[in-house]
């Protein structure tokens, strides 16, 4: 690697391999990834599909082990799931459909023991607050749309206060319109809040406008392939355009370079 | 070549679409509208209410087996209607049926009780191990087929002749039913909400209590529901046999000694008496149970 680990980042992940198991294979998804991130970073994972970036966050998570290198959450071994690392996930269903929202927003407070109902109650309806969903704190979810159901479970993630918001491609499933006035809202509240957050994407856009910096997965197995500053949000069209172009050649030169083979074979 | 190159593959004998300009529109306003909402009229909001329909149903029930049973004109063989009534009424509150029917609530409601409570320590092993998990499987294969009645005699030989023996054969008749379901319940649970409850630090029973009973009660449901109904055709086919025993007896033991004398209006007042149980626990208990929990979280419509 070319950046020497730096002294105290929030979350370092070192030489980490994943491997899991499906009925009759043993894949290895990552191979010896190694990252950090620190406090208030909008760190992405990008790569395509079969990249491993989304085991890679469940490892984060505490969902599985790796069965190589190691990860540390402000200097501690990550071992289990647990409410310091606030997970959003991409389905619709993660919001518990018994619990209203207010009540979805409150129950990892309370669950965890971290805070008296009065107090929980009240946190949440300030994060309700902050993803524009007042009016529909007393909802059931199955009442809501795909995108105000993403926002609760964005609300819940950030009420918890957690040391790392865990999110994983949480906008994937969402029309194209609401996608990007979601991306400009999350933007918003890391304006006014500066957590941490990992963020899965496929998206090269996305992952550009979200991060601070981006870190690159070449596929099968995921390996890092570059770790990028991203841009600030006032950079023109045309630097956003030559950074989307220089992520594309890096994450498809494997693809074009097979083809060009192929294409000489043929000839 | 031709003048019109519009795309690769052009058609000389299609023009082009013409040019057109914009087209910019205000939205009217609402109040120009006739109607944007309309509330229903009295007799589709009435139609709509199921225990108008259901009631509607019954009524028709009943007059069918009115009309029939005056036909046939045989009060030994087939009862009306209204003599069924007029027995369950005096019955009721001349005769011992209400005793009679409160003596089995007693014995059914223990009996499905310690079912429940047996099957739910069950699954809770069932879910948290994988020898649990066999075992219960296995347990059920076993048991489930076995009519509880087969029992019977088993039971009699161990609890003698009383409530104990028929709560034994309808815990049997309970337990696998109510098993079966929730275990198949809880592994229909989708993965991103057992994440998500473990990710909120949740593990054993808490977990199993917050996230998986909640997430798996249709299926509970469903399973109490049937239990429910195993409880009661075990409960009055064990009176029948020998119901003298528990105590002053049940209805199952009301319906045989009625049987016995002749009393057939009798007969049916006591059959009568299952049937508006078992429509008042189903149309009333589980359905504000229902209303309440799965219809209202919007897992079952």
């Amino acid at each position: 690697m070319t950046n020497a680990p730096l002294d105290n980042p929030l979350l370092a992940v070192r030489g980490v391999t994943l491997q899991y198991k499906t009925k009759d294979h043993l894949v290895t998804a990552t191979y010896r990834v190694d990252f950090d991130v620190l406090r208030s970073d909008r760190f992405i994972l990008l790569g395509p599909s079969g990249c491993g970036k989304s085991t890679l966050l469940k490892a984060v998570g505490g969902y599985m082990k790796p069965i190589e290198g190691e990860i540390r959450l402000k200097g501690e071994a990550v071992t289990r799931p647990g409410p310091d690392r606030m997970m959003v996930f991409q389905e619709f269903d993660q919001l518990l459909p018994w619990r209203t929202v207010k009540e979805n927003v409150m129950f990892p407070l309370r669950a965890s023991g971290r805070l008296p109902r009065r107090a929980a109650e009240e946190k949440a309806l300030d994060y309700i607050a902050k993803v524009n969903l007042t009016p529909f704190a007393d909802s059931f979810p199955h009442t809501l749309s795909g995108g105000m159901k993403q926002r609760v479970a964005i609300a819940r993630g950030m009420a918890m206060e957690p040391d790392i918001l865990l999110m994983d491609e949480p906008f994937a499933a969402l029309d194209a319109l609401t996608r990007r006035k979601m991306q400009d809202e999350l933007l918003a509240l890391w304006e006014g809040t500066r957590f941490t957050v990992l963020f899965v994407t496929h998206s090269i856009p996305e992952a550009i406008k979200i991060g601070s910096r981006i870190l690159l997965l070449s596929p099968h197995p995921g390996q890092v392939k570059a770790e990028l500053d991203s841009l600030p949000a006032d950079a023109n069209a045309a630097e956003l355009s030559a950074l989307e172009q220089r992520i594309h050649s890096m994450l498809f030169a494997d693809a074009i370079e097979e083809a060009a083979i192929t294409e000489r074979i043929i000839a | 070549m031709s003048l019109v190159t519009t795309g690769t593959a052009s058609r000389p004998d299609i023009a082009a679409p013409a040019a057109r300009p914009e087209i910019l529109r205000e939205p009217v306003a609402s109040g120009a509208f006739g109607i944007v909402q309309k509330p229903l009229s009295a007799r589709e909001r009435i139609t709509n209410v199921g225990a108008v329909r259901k009631f509607a149903l019954l009524v028709v029930i009943a007059l069918v087996w009115e009309l029939y049973a005056r036909e046939l004109d045989n009060p030994l063989l087939f009862p009306t209607f209204s003599a069924t009534v007029m027995a369950f009424v005096k019955g009721l509150f001349g005769g011992d049926l209400f005793t009679k029917a409160l003596t089995s609530l007693r014995v059914l409601l223990m009996g499905y009780a310690a079912g429940i409570a047996c099957a739910a320590i069950l699954t809770v092993v069932a879910i948290t191990s994988r020898v649990g998990t066999d075992l219960l499987e296995l347990l059920t294969s076993m048991f489930n087929p076995l009519p509880a009645i087969a029992l019977l005699p088993l039971a009699l030989i161990w609890f003698g002749l009383g409530a104990g023996s028929i709560v034994f054969v309808i815990i049997h008749s309970v337990l696998w039913a109510v098993a079966l379901n929730t275990h198949s319940g809880f592994l229909a649970v989708s993965n991103t909400l057992r994440m998500v409850g473990r990710n909120y630090g949740l593990r054993g029973l808490p977990y199993v209590a917050r996230i998986l009973i909640p997430a798996a009660f249709p299926s509970i449901l469903t399973g109490l529901k049937i239990g429910w109904a195993f409880a009661w055709r075990t409960l009055i086919a064990a009176e029948l046999v020998f119901g003298v025993s528990s105590g002053s007896g049940g209805l199952g033991w009301y319906i045989y000694e009625n049987k016995n004398q002749l009393e057939i209006p009798n007969v049916f007042a006591g059959l009568f008496t299952v049937i508006v149980i078992g429509l008042i626990v189903e149309n009333v208990v589980f359905r504000v149970i229902e209303a309440k929990t799965v219809r209202k979280w919007g897992l079952q419509s």
